[in-house]
C-alpha cells in the first residue's frame, strides 16, 4: 500500500510513533474532555434515534443507498468520465489529483491564476485530509475557515475531533475564551461583553465573518455529493455560511473525493433522506445548495482527488468505508469515541469509520495506524447507525488479520491456538489449572495486568464442565 | 413433556441430537453455568449430549488478528457438531461468531457447505427455549431483584430482542428491574479490555454505575464473558451484587446457594 | 501517464470482475406518500424549526405580507422580478427591485427579501428556491437576515422523492428548512448565524 498523507499531524507530539492505546489512556483521564463528549453525544444520539423513528421506509432507504454507492463504485471509472463532460458541458472545468500534494497544488495555482491571496472555506474533510491550508499558507494565501466549529479550532489553534463539529472537544467556556483571545488576531474582535450563551457565540462568529463574506473573491469547497448524470454538486450544511462562500466570490473551488459520486439525480432523494438525519438529527439540515457547472457568473472549478482510495477500492471487504457519507453517526453512537474522543485518533478521520479509512487509506507503517483497527470492542453499535450499512466491525477484524503482531502475542496466541485444537490438549489444561488455581495471582502478568487493576479475575474451578460431565455422566450419575 | 417441537415438527423424544455447544469460557471457568443448562433442558424434556471433540469457536482469536488460527477452530468445531439437530450455545458471542463470521472464513473444500448446513441449527440458549421449545415458563423460582444486560452480541448480532425478558418474567419470584442505557458496551470485547485496558474500564465503570443504580441484587446477561468483566469490577468495588448467568436463574427452583461458578467478590452464590 | 488516465487505470484493475449491484429501491418514492393534508404538516414541520408560519387564503395574502414587514419594522425589502404583481404596498416600506446596484455589501443593508419558492416538501419543512420568478440569484435570500417566502398551496408535495422529481438540476437550488441554524456548540441547535436568522413562511391556499 502507498503511504498516503493523511493530514497526520506530524510535528506534534506522539504523531504516528505513538499508538491509539496511549492517546486514548491520556484522554479518558481528561474529565472535562469526558464530560463535554458524553453531553453531545448523548444528545445527538436520542436527536437522531427520533428523526429516524420517524421513517416507516428507513431500513428500505438504508439499502437503497447502500445499493446506489456500491454500484456507483463498482462502475467509477464510467461515472467519473460521465461527470466530466457534464461538468464541462456547464462550463466548469474538471481536474484530476492522483494525490493530496497534487491536489494542493492544483488550487494552489488556481488562487494564484486570480491574484488573489485571501481565500474562504467552507468546511470540507477531503481538503483537511490534504492538509491544504497549510499548503496554501506556504504558497502566501490565507484560508479563513468559515464554519463555527472549524473556525473555533483554527482560532485556538486546535485539531478537529469529529467530522461533523469538529471542536465538540469544546464547552461554550472553553468556546468563549477562544472567540475573546483569538478573533481579534484574526479580523474583527469579539465584542468586549461576550458571554457563554450559545447564541451569544453564534451572534459573535456572524459579526466577525461578515465583513470577510462580503469582501473574498475565492471560495474552496469541499461536496457531500457529486451527481454524475447531471453535474451537479451538493452542499449540505446549517448555518449559511456554506451558502455564503458557494454564491458570493467570483472563483468557487470544489475539491471531492471520487468516492462522493453518485449516478443520477434521482439518487439524491435517497440521500437528503437519510444524511440529515444521521448526521445532525434533523429531518432536514437549514441549508443544501445544488449547482451545475458555472453558476451565475462564478468561475468553477471541480478538482477530483484518489489520494488512496483507488486502493482502498481494490480490497474485496475493505472497500465498503468508500460508501461512506461522513455523516457522523458512528462516532456519535460509539463507546469508544464518546470516552476518548477525536484526538486519539490521530487522524481527520476519528472514531469507527477512522479507524478502518485511516490504515487503509494511509497504510499500516506506524504503530499508530496498526493500533486503530483494535481500538474498537466491536459492540456493532456503529454498523447499526450506519445509513449506508457499512459493516465496520467485519472490516475492523479483516484489518486485524492484516496487521504486524507484537512478538508475545503471537506466541501467546499459537499456544492457545495449539491447545484448543484438541480437546485432550485442552482438558490436560484444565486439570493442570485446576490443581494450581490457589497459586494464581491476584494481578494477571504481562500485558494482561491492566485488565485486572479494575477487575477481581475470576478464580479457576476445581473442576471444568468437561469434567464434571465424564465422571458424572453429564449428571446421570 | 414426550415430545419436542422443532421447526414445527413434533418429534418424538430420543429421534432429535442436540448438541451442547458449552463454549471454551463456560467449560474451563464456568462449569456451574453448564450445569445450570443441562439441568434446564432436562426439565424441559430435551437430553442433550456433550460432543467431547468441541473446544473453542475460535473467536478470540479470529477477533484479534489470527484469522487462520482461528478458521482452524472453526473447522474443528463444525466438524465436532456435525450430525446434530440442533446445538445450543450458552453464549451469545459465540453463537454469533459461529453465525456471523464463520461464512467470511477461509476452510478446505466442504468447509463452507458444512457451515451453511451447520449453522441455521446453531441456537443461542434463550433462541433455542422460545422458537425452538416455545416456552417462557420454565418453571422457575428465583426471589430476587434481577438486572439483565443484553450484551452486545446478543443484542445487535443475533438480535435475541426481548427474548431472554420473556424468560426472566416468568420466573415466580423474581423482580425484574430495566438497566439504563442497556444497549451499550460494557467494555469487555475480547482483547480490546487487554490492548485498551484504560477506555474499557471507563466503560465497564459507566455500566456498574448503571448496575448500581437499579438496585439490583443480580446482574444476569446471557454470556459470561461480558459478566466476567463487570462483575469484576462489581468485586472490586465490594458493590455486594452479584452476577448470574441467565441460565443459572432459570434452572433454579428453589434459592440458590452457591450454584454458579465463583469468583472473587463479584460471583456467584446467594446472599 | 496523466493523473486522470493513472486515476481511471486504478479503477478498472481495483473492481475487476467485481459483480454489478441492483438498486432495491423498495422505499417511499415519488408519489407514494398520500397527498392530504399537506398544508397543516408542512406548517407544523417548518414551525418545528422555529421558523414563524402563517396560513392564509389567497385575497388575505397582499394583508398578511404587509402586516409581517410592518411587525418586522423593515424599511427596504427586496423583492426578486417575477414576484406576482401587483406588489402589495406596505406603508413606510420601500419593495426594491434586484439590480445592478446591488452588491453583496449593499444587499447587507437592506432589512429583508420577499420571495415565492419552486418547490416545498411537507414531511421535512422545507422550502426550495431555483432562482426562477419571484425568487432571484441565490444572493438575495441569503445577505439580509429576514426571509418572508409564499408558498402556494399546490406547491406543497409530500416528501423530498416528490420534490426531487419536480426540481430541474440546471438551476440552482437551494433548499432552505427553517432559519440558518448551528449544533457546532455542545451538539444542540441553535438559530441564527451567517444566513436570515428570521425565516417568515406564508402558506397561501
Amino acid at each position: 500500500m502507498t503511504r498516503t498523507f493523511l493530514g497526520l499531524p506530524g510535528p506534534r507530539p506522539g504523531a504516528a510513533g505513538e499508538g491509539f492505546p496511549a492517546r486514548a489512556a491520556r484522554a479518558v483521564r481528561d474529565s472535562q474532555l469526558r464530560f463535554n463528549l458524553r453531553k453531545a453525544t448523548r444528545t445527538i444520539r436520542a436527536r437522531r434515534a427520533g428523526v429516524v423513528s420517524e421513517l416507516p421506509d428507513w431500513a428500505e432507504l438504508r439499502r437503497a443507498g447502500k445499493a446506489i454507492k456500491d454500484h456507483t463504485l463498482r462502475n467509477l471509472d464510467a461515472y467519473l468520465l460521465q461527470l466530466e463532460e457534464a461538468v464541462t458541458r456547464a462550463g466548469g472545468h474538471v481536474h484530476w489529483a492522483a494525490d493530496a500534494a497534487e491536489a494542493n497544488r492544483i488550487v494552489a495555482g488556481l488562487v494564484r491564476a486570480t491574484g488573489e491571496t485571501e481565500v474562504v472555506k467552507v468546511k470540507s474533510m477531503v481538503t483537511q485530509e490534504t492538509g491544504l491550508n497549510e499548503a496554501l499558507l506556504a504558497e502566501g494565501i490565507t484560508a479563513y475557515e468559515t464554519d463555527l466549529a472549524e473556525l473555533i479550532v483554527q482560532l485556538g489553534d486546535d485539531r478537529p475531533s469529529h467530522i461533523l463539529v469538529p471542536a465538540i472537544h469544546r464547552n461554550r467556556a472553553e468556546i468563549r475564551e477562544v472567540f475573546a483571545g483569538r478573533m481579534a488576531g484574526w479580523g474583527r474582535p469579539a465584542p468586549e461583553d461576550l458571554t457563554d450563551d450559545p447564541p451569544a457565540l453564534a451572534e459573535a462568529a456572524r459579526v466577525h465573518l461578515r465583513e470577510r463574506f462580503l469582501a473574498t473573491k475565492v471560495a474552496i469547497s469541499g461536496a457531500n455529493f457529486a451527481v454524475a448524470e447531471t453535474g451537479t454538486m451538493v452542499v449540505l450544511e446549517s448555518e449559511g455560511n456554506g451558502r455564503m462562500c458557494l454564491t458570493l466570490p467570483e472563483t468557487l473551488i470544489t475539491v471531492v473525493g471520487i468516492e462522493k459520486l453518485v449516478p443520477t439525480w434521482r439518487d439524491l432523494e435517497v440521500f437528503l433522506q437519510l444524511l440529515p438525519r444521521s448526521s445532525t438529527g434533523e429531518r432536514m439540515n437549514p441549508y443544501t445548495s445544488m449547482w451545475t457547472g458555472a453558476t451565475e457568473g462564478q468561475e468553477f472549478h471541480l478538482v477530483l482527488l484518489d489520494n488512496g482510495r483507488t486502493g482502498v477500492l481494490a480490497d474485496e471487504t475493505g472497500r465498503q468505508a468508500l460508501r461512506c457519507i461522513r455523516c457522523s453517526a458512528c462516532l456519535n453512537v460509539c463507546p469508544v469515541y464518546e470516552r476518548v474522543g477525536g484526538h486519539a485518533y490521530g487522524s481527520v478521520y476519528p472514531g469507527p469509520i477512522g479507524a478502518i479509512l485511516t490504515p487503509q487509506l494511509h497504510g499500516m507503517e506506524s504503530e499508530l495506524e496498526r493500533s486503530l483497527p483494535y481500538a474498537s470492542s466491536l459492540c456493532g453499535a456503529c454498523y447499526e447507525v450506519c445509513p449506508v450499512a457499512i459493516d465496520i466491525p467485519a472490516v475492523l477484524v479483516h484489518l486485524r488479520a492484516k496487521t504486524r503482531h507484537p512478538v508475545a502475542e503471537r506466541a501467546g496466541m499459537a499456544a492457545a491456538g495449539w491447545v484448543l485444537e484438541r480437546s485432550g490438549r485442552l482438558a490436560r489444561m484444565q486439570r493442570l489449572g485446576g490443581r494450581l488455581r490457589r497459586l494464581a495471582p491476584e494481578r494477571l502478568p504481562g500485558p494482561m495486568g491492566g485488565w485486572s487493576d479494575t477487575r477481581d479475575v475470576p478464580e479457576l474451578p476445581a473442576e471444568s464442565f468437561r469434567a464434571w460431565w465424564e465422571r458424572t455422566d453429564g449428571g446421570r450419575r | 413433556m414426550y415430545g419436542l417441537t422443532i421447526f414445527g415438527l413434533t418429534i418424538q423424544e430420543g429421534s432429535v441430537r442436540v448438541a451442547l455447544f458449552i463454549t471454551c469460557v463456560n467449560d474451563t471457568l464456568f462449569p456451574g453455568t453448564g450445569r445450570a443448562v443441562v439441568t434446564l433442558l432436562r426439565r424441559l424434556g430435551v437430553d442433550v449430549d456433550f460432543p467431547a471433540a468441541q473446544t473453542c469457536c475460535g473467536q478470540m482469536h479470529v477477533n484479534t488478528g489470527y484469522r487462520d488460527e482461528g478458521a482452524r477452530l472453526a473447522h474443528h468445531t463444525i466438524a465436532a457438531f456435525s450430525g446434530y439437530d440442533a446445538v445450543v450455545v450458552p453464549s451469545g458471542s459465540c453463537a454469533a461468531m459461529v453465525r456471523e463470521q464463520y461464512p467470511r472464513l477461509p476452510g478446505p473444500p466442504g468447509f463452507a457447505a458444512a457451515v451453511a448446513e451447520t449453522t441455521p441449527r446453531v441456537h443461542e440458549l434463550t433462541e433455542f427455549l422460545v422458537d425452538v421449545l416455545g416456552v417462557t415458563d420454565v418453571g422457575a423460582y428465583f426471589p430476587h431483584r434481577v438486572t439483565y444486560h443484553p450484551t452486545c452480541h446478543s443484542l445487535r448480532g443475533l438480535h435475541l430482542g426481548d427474548r431472554p425478558l420473556r424468560l426472566l418474567r416468568k420466573v415466580r419470584g423474581l423482580e425484574l428491574v430495566p438497566l439504563p442505557n442497556e444497549e451499550e458496551c460494557c467494555g469487555f470485547g475480547g482483547t480490546f479490555a487487554v490492548k485498551n485496558a484504560d477506555v474499557s474500564a471507563a466503560m465497564c465503570a459507566d455500566k456498574v454505575r448503571a448496575v448500581l443504580d437499579t438496585g439490583a441484587e443480580v446482574l444476569c446477561a446471557a454470556d459470561n464473558s461480558c459478566l466476567t468483566h463487570i462483575g469484576g469490577t462489581l468485586g472490586r468495588q465490594k458493590t455486594g451484587v452479584r452476577v448470574m448467568h441467565l441460565a443459572e436463574i432459570l434452572a433454579a427452583t428453589e434459592p440458590v446457594t452457591g450454584a454458579a461458578g465463583v469468583a472473587r467478590g463479584g460471583r456467584g452464590g446467594a446472599a | 501517464m496523466s493523473s486522470r488516465e493513472r486515476i481511471l487505470a486504478r479503477i478498472r484493475a481495483a473492481v475487476a470482475g467485481a459483480p454489478d449491484v441492483e438498486i432495491p429501491r423498495a422505499y417511499r418514492g415519488a408519489g407514494d406518500l398520500p397527498d392530504t393534508g399537506l398544508v397543516d404538516l408542512f406548517a407544523r414541520r417548518v414551525g418545528d424549526y422555529r421558523a414563524v408560519v402563517h396560513v392564509v387564503p389567497e385575497t388575505g395574502a397582499a394583508e398578511r405580507i404587509s402586516a409581517s414587514l410592518t411587525a418586522r419594522g423593515a424599511r427596504r425589502i427586496v423583492v426578486p422580478g417575477g414576484f406576482p404583481e401587483p406588489w402589495p404596498s406596505v406603508p413606510g416600506v420601500e419593495l426594491m427591485t434586484d439590480g445592478p446596484g446591488l452588491g453583496a455589501a449593499e444587499l447587507d443593508t437592506v432589512d429583508g427579501v420577499l420571495t415565492t419558492c419552486a418547490v416545498a416538501v411537507a414531511e421535512t419543512g422545507t422550502i426550495v428556491l431555483d432562482a426562477g420568478p419571484g425568487q432571484g440569484r441565490r444572493a438575495l435570500t441569503l445577505v439580509p437576515d429576514y426571509h418572508l417566502c409564499v408558498v402556494r398551496a399546490d406547491q406543497i408535495v409530500a416528501g423530498v422523492p416528490d420534490a426531487v422529481a419536480r426540481l430541474v438540476p440546471d438551476r440552482p437550488l437551494t433548499w432552505i428548512s427553517g432559519p440558518s441554524a448551528t449544533s457546532d456548540i455542545e451538539l444542540n441547535r441553535i438559530e441564527g448565524v451567517h444566513g436570515p436568522r428570521t425565516l417568515e413562511v406564508l402558506v397561501v391556499t
